[in-house]
């Protein structure tokens, strides 16, 4: 474990010193958030019925903004080699690099996902559904977009690749993520949603670091 | 203790080399030379496992390599520089210390980066040491990093003549130490005694 923990402050570390890359993904999350209710118009009740997808397909994109960059520092310097030949396990470094990019991606969305939740006018518990999936929900985007930005490394215009690889697999968080608030609003119960997200947490937890290991193996054999 | 029989390597469909065998044991190290794309680079990441092999055997204290075992005694230092350019040298060495699951206090970490000729340049961040100096910090991990065998790639390019005689100086003691080593270069080395091996 401690492999993870070590892994996961050097990135923590690093992001703090390239705070750009940070903020530009978070700046398009709140950017897109705020398009649609001035596009749209002050409907309260069409703005609420929409936020809940509107929040979770930017909580998507802005995720997948910062995707292609997660291994590539490491394959251009070769710190990516070292860790593959490190006494450490390389899954669990692994691990620790997503865990990393979740707290520097995925929790700030979460934290900021209540705040412009109330430019669609959600009321307080509804806005804490929200947060409760979120915080489910980022880190399987985290988890899934760690195996395609393994697989598309080193690919000429894997920007492009990778989102076309990761985002038909963010389908079912979405579902289920924008889903659970949808149920609450309209005064459903919601439990059914966040067991299925905790369900697909608990498989990607297990299975991306592996598959992301297997990948990244590939991608230094070239 | 090492030792490679028959390893054929190909790139695309390209057998870059075949039927290359041969073994090191304590205090021993190779001399890997070649024309330019002869596949000396190649040779040495099949042999930390880093490339496919095509064929062969690559075998480390008699059991087959890479493997965990062989893996934990090796440090591989290859053509890049394997340091981070926001970090300093310092963070640098140890942030890959503990990645590598090893404690490194921030004393052993300095003395280090002196006797790499780094004095003063511990606390910059990287990206503004020159290429020699950043070939200096990955050097340094071979004081702190303990391993048997080093594989190094090209590890005399871009530093100068009192950085070359230095290296020179770590790899005999290394070698006296009970270790080995197996390096490439197109300069002739300050290092007596190795085996060549030719591509």
């Amino acid at each position: 474990m401690n492999a993870v923990w070590a892994m996961a402050r050097r990135d923590l570390l690093l992001a703090l010193r390239r705070k750009s890359e940070v903020l530009t993904a978070l700046f398009f999350f709140v950017i897109v958030c705020s398009l649609f209710p001035l596009g749209i118009g002050p409907e309260p009740a069409l703005l609420r019925k929409i936020a809940p997808g509107v929040l979770w397909v930017a909580a998507l994109l802005a995720t997948l903004l910062g995707l292609p960059r997660m291994f590539a520092a490491d394959h251009q310097d070769g710190t990516l080699e070292q860790m593959a030949l490190s006494p450490s396990p390389l899954g669990l470094l692994v691990a620790g690099k997503i865990l990393a990019h979740w707290l520097v991606s995925g929790l700030p969305l979460v934290l900021l996902a209540p705040v412009l939740g109330i430019q669609f006018d959600l009321a307080p518990d509804a806005l804490g559904v929200l947060v409760l999936a979120l915080l489910l929900g980022t880190p399987l985007l985290s988890l899934i977009g760690a195996i395609g930005a393994a697989l598309t490394l080193g690919v000429r215009g894997g920007g492009v690749l990778l989102a076309l690889l990761v985002l038909p697999l963010y389908v079912p968080a979405l579902i289920f993520g924008a889903g659970a608030v949808e149920a609450h609003i309209a005064g459903l119960a919601f439990a059914g949603h966040f067991s299925l997200l905790g369900a697909m947490l608990a498989v990607a937890l297990f299975f991306a670091p592996w598959a992301t290991t297997a990948a990244l193996r590939i991608a230094l054999e070239s | 203790m090492l030792s490679v029989h028959h390893l054929s390597c190909a790139r695309g469909d390209r057998t870059l080399f075949s039927g290359v065998s041969f073994s090191l044991a304590e205090r021993e190290w190779l001399h890997v030379k070649g024309s330019n794309g002869a596949g000396k680079t190649t040779l040495l990441r099949a042999l930390v496992g880093l490339a496919p092999q095509q064929e062969g055997e690559i075998t480390w204290r008699g059991e087959v390599a890479p493997s965990d075992n062989f893996r934990r005694e090796l440090l591989y230092l290859g053509h890049h520089a394997a340091v981070k350019e926001e970090l300093t040298p310092l963070e640098n060495l140890r942030l890959a210390a503990s990645v590598d699951g090893l404690a490194l206090s921030e004393r052993e970490a300095l003395a280090a980066l002196i006797r790499m000729g780094l004095r003063g340049r511990e606390a910059l961040p990287v990206r503004v040491l020159s290429a020699g100096q950043k070939r200096r910090v990955l050097l340094a991990r071979l004081l702190t990093r303990p391993a048997k065998i080093w594989v190094m790639d090209e590890a005399f390019n871009a530093l100068d003549a009192a950085a070359v005689q230095l290296l020179g100086e770590l790899v005999l003691a290394h070698l006296d130490n009970g270790g080995l080593a197996v390096l490439t270069s197109h300069q002739p080395l300050p290092v007596s005694g190795g085996r060549e091996l030719v591509l």
